[in-house]
């Protein structure tokens, strides 16, 4: 029993990070339809960003956590942003309009391109950070095992959490996420009603960048170690998030994102260590066949 | 654009550039044991804000000197003789499976034998030719079946250790093992298609990923069988039908140079290699083409174009998705037995999630469904890694930003014409009253 609510505990914070990166694709297919590859190269950009701003305030002197912590997290979002801004800008718009494969080519390039810049500008070899926040809460005394929640995933689950509600807030009442719903449906249609459909794409880019940086923050603080190759397993498991939850929808990837997550604990936990992958893509395979749509996605009517 | 407008437009780009590359390229993480320790490298972001300046103002100016070109000619043309100027590649597309394809097989077949042809040359051709045949393999499914595969590289592993398994504890030789590579390969297609091909495209692009990951994490894992990340070495090399490649052959076997009365040189294994996967490219042609013409190469291009329609037609598409998934997969594992044979030793990390996308790049640059723009594309993806070899550090970064470039430059592929097979009126022959 003990053993089982840990490992929830560790499932729910590994799945917080997943939907907080499955938000970015799922965003980006629902605006263009288009797979962002390079999406998952974006996060750990923003990791990579989180690991050295760490170094430097380390440097500077700027020691007292939450300062840290929140210079970290804006200069990782801004420039994390920008990044996906310019790969938004240079690989997919001029391809806007051509046929379905072009920009998923131009993404898979992308991707190739970001994770060797990262690995010739800042080496191939493994960055550790120091850990900063130490300690948690027993919440429950077995007689073997003890389950705690450390202070960390509690931020974790807690950041995530009011970034989803903010970003639901977001989508449902701004103008962005009226224009960006309104995309969604019809970019033709809605430009011709004044929406700047190149612009709220973009914003979307940014947006989904930005949520990946702040997990890309946390998985930095998380683990403590950072390298140029995280961004593709990260990036595969939270696009099959948004799958599984429904590609498209925003609560379906945070309800994927969260299943991910626990799969991938649980698996680890009880059976073996190795194929948590497997475990992962063959629950999605199965989901699939019954619910083609995945968990909370609309049944699509296609139409002559 | 003035002067003025593109200079502006071009400082912005660098100003981006900066502000990108400050925190990556700035600062460098060095290790000293304990916490990171930091280097600065500003002086790299000021080459990078004036190479982006620089490179910003060029593009610029190149398109409006394009734009303005073009205006021209559109002005001087007629709109008939315009279109046709329009690009000279779509025109070569057009014209390129009649001519280009027999040259380029011409000089397939030469090239051995041509001054320049060394061990490294022949060498490379090899490697070009396996890509090649993945190529075509995988444009069966995504050039002609319009179904999105991103771990095609899951069949070649397939293929690859079939043939590494079955020749090295069972003895079997490397034609008694290809059709069951292939088979097998195409068994894992069907497997795989069966319950995901009744899905939409993009759904079918993810599973088909998670699938070449699952294959790649269990040749990791499975260590008794696979061998696990050292993979499996020591596979036999393949003989020439039965008379193998050998200075000194065992006694009571004649070796290849004693058969043909010459005398024994290395080479003659790496051009029977050569000329092996050659003429397995060749089939791969040959089949795809003549495919095309059977009612279900038809139906693939149907499919593509229309599935409502097709459905409406009475084609099944399950079944019709099952064929082209499980025919791609049986000639992505001839390739894989091919390679495990030539190689001679094979580990998963050739097998890893970049080769699917290399060899979906192959199919997408050279203009989809489009034979001969495969092998270019093939040659190109496969050799410029290999002409940048002296900078051996950034050739990926060069092949990312290659692929990004042209599919920015020719979305629709290098040589990318999408005609039908079939014409209702065919060249030559009036509409409406054609038949006697």
């Amino acid at each position: 029993m003990e053993y089982f609510l840990q490992q929830l505990i560790n499932g729910l914070t590994l799945g917080a990070v997943y939907a907080l990166i499955a938000i970015g694709y799922t965003m980006v297919y629902g605006i263009i339809g288009m797979i962002n590859f390079a999406h998952g190269e974006i996060y750990m950009i923003g990791a990579f960003i989180a690991v050295i701003t760490f170094s430097i305030l380390g440097i500077v002197g700027i020691t007292w956590v939450p300062l840290a912590l929140l210079i970290v997290l804006i200069v990782s979002m801004i420039i994390t942003g920008l990044y996906g801004w310019t790969v938004e800008r240079i690989a997919y718009r001029p391809l806007r309009g051509s046929f379905r494969l072009a920009p998923l080519i131009s993404a898979i390039g992308m991707s190739i391109f970001l994770q060797n810049y990262v690995q010739i500008a800042q080496g191939a070899k493994i960055k550790p950070l120091q850990p900063m926040i130490r300690g948690g809460i027993e919440l429950m005394k077995g007689e073997t095992f003890s389950v705690t929640i450390s202070y960390l995933q509690m931020i974790i689950m807690a950041m995530t959490l009011a970034l989803m509600i903010g970003f639901s807030y977001l989508i449902s009442a701004t103008p962005l996420g009226r224009a960006q719903r309104a995309c969604e449906q019809d970019r033709m249609m809605a430009s011709l009603l004044g929406v700047n459909a190149d612009r709220t794409i973009s914003l979307t880019f940014v947006l989904g960048a930005v949520l990946a940086a702040v997990a890309g923050v946390m998985v930095s603080l998380y683990y403590g170690v950072v390298d140029f190759y995280i961004g593709f397993l990260a990036g595969l498991k939270a696009f099959t998030a948004a799958v599984l939850g429904g590609i498209g929808s925003l609560p379906g990837a945070m309800l994927g994102g969260l299943l991910i997550g626990l799969i991938e604990a649980f698996w680890s936990a009880y059976f073996s260590i190795e194929y948590k992958d497997v475990a992962v893509f063959t629950i999605l395979v199965v989901v699939l066949i019954f619910r083609p749509t995945g968990l909370l996605g609309r049944p699509e009517v296609e139409k002559v | 654009m003035t002067a003025a407008e593109r200079l502006k437009d071009a400082i912005m780009a660098a100003g981006v550039a900066a502000l990108l590359a400050l925190p990556l390229i700035g600062f460098e993480t060095v290790d000293t044991g304990g916490p990171l320790g930091i280097k600065t490298r500003f002086d790299y972001i000021a080459y990078a804000a004036i190479a982006v300046f620089l490179g910003r103002l060029g593009m610029r100016i190149a398109l409006d000197w394009r734009r303005n070109y073009r205006e021209s000619l559109a002005d001087k043309l007629d709109p008939v003789d315009a279109v046709k100027h329009k690009s000279v590649l779509s025109d070569l597309g057009r014209k390129a499976d009649k001519w280009l394809m027999p040259a380029l097989i011409g000089f397939a077949i030469i090239m051995p034998f041509l001054p320049f042809a060394n061990r490294t040359v022949i060498d490379l051709g090899t490697v070009v030719l396996i890509y090649v045949m993945l190529g075509w393999g995988l444009n069966i499914v995504v050039g002609l079946a319009g179904l999105l595969d991103l771990g095609y590289v899951a069949f070649y592993a397939v293929g690859a250790y079939t043939f590494a398994l079955l020749s090295m504890h069972f003895g079997f030789g490397f034609w008694e093992t290809l059709p069951l590579a292939g088979l097998l390969a195409a068994t894992f297609g069907v497997v795989l298609g069966f319950p995901v091909l009744r899905l939409r495209g993009d759904y079918l692009a993810i599973v088909t990923l998670g699938f070449g990951e699952i294959i790649r994490v269990i040749l990791l894992n499975w260590q008794p069988v696979t061998g696990g990340p050292a993979g499996i070495s020591g596979i036999p090399r393949p003989s020439f039908f039965g008379f193998p490649f050998a200075a000194d052959p065992p006694e009571g076997t004649t070796s290849f140079h004693q058969l043909f009365g010459l005398e024994f040189a290395s080479l003659h294994r790496i051009i029977f290699l050569y000329y092996l996967i050659l003429a397995l490219a060749l089939i791969t042609n040959i089949f795809t083409m003549r495919i095309r013409k059977l009612p279900v190469g038809r139906a693939w291009e149907a499919l593509r174009e229309d599935e409502i329609a097709c459905t409406a037609l009475g084609i099944n598409p399950t079944n019709t998705k099952l064929t082209a998934f499980a025919i791609g997969a049986m000639f992505g594992g001839f390739a894989g037995s091919f390679f495990a044979a030539r190689q001679g030793f094979i580990s998963p990390e050739s097998f890893s999630f970049i080769e699917s996308a290399v060899i979906l790049a192959i199919v997408v640059l050279g203009g989809m469904g489009s034979q001969a723009g495969i092998v270019l594309a093939a040659a190109f993806l496969t050799l410029l890694p290999e002409v940048a070899r002296e900078f051996s550090l950034f050739r990926m970064l060069a092949f990312g930003a290659a692929m990004v470039l042209i599919m920015v430059w020719r979305p629709q592929g290098l040589l990318a014409h999408r005609e039908p097979t079939m014409r209702l009126h065919p060249a030559g022959t009036k509409p409406g009253g054609g038949t006697p």
